[in-house]
């Protein structure tokens, strides 16, 4: 078979088996006045509906005490929920540590003094009865996926610095070192050397750390009932944190010198320029932040809120919503495809940025006049 | 009555609609940015074919950079819907 051939087969495939899935899925005829989304048509439905998708979309997005794998509605019954509860650790202030499983907590219920609260739909968090401020230490959803992604990291590396122990660097590579080799001497040759000078060795770790991580937490985050890690701005502003340490350790006299009393400078414009340069120092890192977590949020949510205009428009009409599934479907595919490479991208523009700034911090003074060598013709 | 104020009356004074213009001319803007770098990417390889992987890894580089702005206003306009 041809490759159009087998594309347009693909496509066919594809748009029967959502649409027999979506219309299986639909109540019969617009009775039913089941509290499904894209099922309702009344207005107060309609921003039951819209809720719903909001719900939905930050429910996927943001941190959870359980890891909630998928839903199975049932025909005129309970959906059942498929979710793993996760252990809740709480410090109170009073009442000392707290370790239960979220289960306890699950439904709303209150144990042991404490309750979810899920009045704000963009994240749940746990609040105690008496209303003293506690401090939650749990292993959410993204703290497992980030053990998870560390263990799946350090399984991959150890495997394959056993073979560089066992045989050396002058066997040719094998499996998984041909790939890795790829990377480092790319991260060595593109981002370490040229803006690190001969200092880079003893960055080459973090920076390879530092890109791995992202790297491997964009890509799980993209698995279906995978978790959001890096489009969480806590976990982007404390790698940010990490960078913006390491930038300040690895930056010399010099670099101090010249950001407080640039020299050959007017002194009226030096009142402009000390400001300036001292808040660039805390808007890089800011930046690099934000940069990872809008990417990654801004991905994840147009990929859900495709998926969600298909349920949009069913509540019009049954036959738009299946209608609308093939472009949908193709969207979706696109912008998964897009999301492996800004997952990728993203993590190489956080190394770059990272190694540029540190180079920075330890340039010496520019020299006046580079020695040009005579052209001999 | 000026543009504002009809698309406020329109919307009814719903302050999603500013986050959702406010991301609309972001998308504007990046589309703007990127579209400059690929004329600049596309025009120095037809100069110069055998600089090409040079020239494409420079002008992803960029193009996320710029992306990356225009996802600080996407994510101003969700804090305008949220907050």
């Amino acid at each position: 078979m041809s490759f159009k051939r087998l594309f347009s087969f693909t496509v066919l495939v594809f748009t029967v088996f959502g649409s027999s899935f979506f219309a299986a899925a639909q109540p019969e005829g617009n009775g039913n006045n089941s509290p499904k989304p894209g099922a309702v048509e009344s207005k107060e439905g309609k921003e039951g509906n819209k809720l719903d998708v909001a719900r939905l979309i930050f429910g996927h997005i943001a941190d959870a005490h359980e890891w909630h794998f998928f839903t199975i509605k049932h025909e005129g019954g309970e959906p059942t929920e498929v979710a793993m509860p996760l252990p809740v650790i709480l410090y109170h202030p009073e009442k000392g540590f707290f370790f239960f499983s979220s289960s306890k907590i699950a439904d709303g219920q209150s144990y042991e003094g404490f309750k979810l609260d899920n009045s704000n739909y963009m994240k749940e968090k746990i609040v105690s009865d008496d209303g003293v401020a506690i401090y939650d230490l749990s292993i959410t959803k993204n703290v497992l996926s980030m053990l998870i992604s560390v263990v799946l990291l350090l399984w991959l590396m150890f495997n394959v610095s056993k073979k560089y122990n066992k045989h050396g660097s002058m066997k040719a590579p094998s499996g998984l070192q041909n790939f890795l080799e790829v990377i480092v001497v790319f991260i060595r040759d593109e981002v370490a050397r040229p803006y690190l000078g001969e200092k880079y060795k003893k960055y080459m770790p973090l920076l390879l750390t530092l890109f791995f991580f992202i790297w491997i937490n964009n890509l799980l985050g993209l698995l279906p009932g995978g978790a959001n890690f890096t489009g969480n701005i806590a976990v982007t502003g404390c790698l940010a944190l990490l960078s913006f340490i390491i930038i300040l350790a690895s930056s010399k006299k010099y670099f101090w010198m010249h950001m407080l009393n640039p020299p050959n400078v007017p002194v009226a414009i030096k009142f402009l320029l000390v400001p300036i340069e001292i808040i660039s120092l805390f808007i890089k890192p800011m930046a690099l932040c934000i940069r990872l977590f809008a990417n990654m949020m801004a991905g994840h949510i147009v990929i859900l809120s495709f998926i969600c205009i298909v349920f949009i428009f069913a509540a019009i009409n049954v036959y738009v919503g299946s209608g609308f599934l093939p472009v949908s479907i193709g969207f979706d595919i696109f912008m998964f495809f897009l999301e492996l490479l800004v997952g990728a991208i993203q993590a190489y523009i956080f190394v770059n940025l990272t190694a540029v700034f540190i180079g920075q911090g330890f340039e010496g003074p520019h020299h006046e006049q580079e020695p040009h060598s005579e052209i001999v013709v | 009555m000026s543009l504002i104020s009809i698309m406020l009356v329109a919307s009814g004074t719903n302050a999603a609609a500013g986050g959702a213009i406010g991301a609309g001319i972001a998308a504007l803007g990046a589309g703007v940015g990127i579209g400059q770098i690929g004329k600049g990417a596309v025009e120095a390889i037809a100069r110069q074919p055998e600089a090409m992987s040079d020239i494409r890894a420079n002008m992803l580089l960029m193009a996320a950079l710029v992306e990356g702005v225009a996802l600080f206003g996407v994510i101003v306009g969700i804090l305008a819907i949220v907050l």
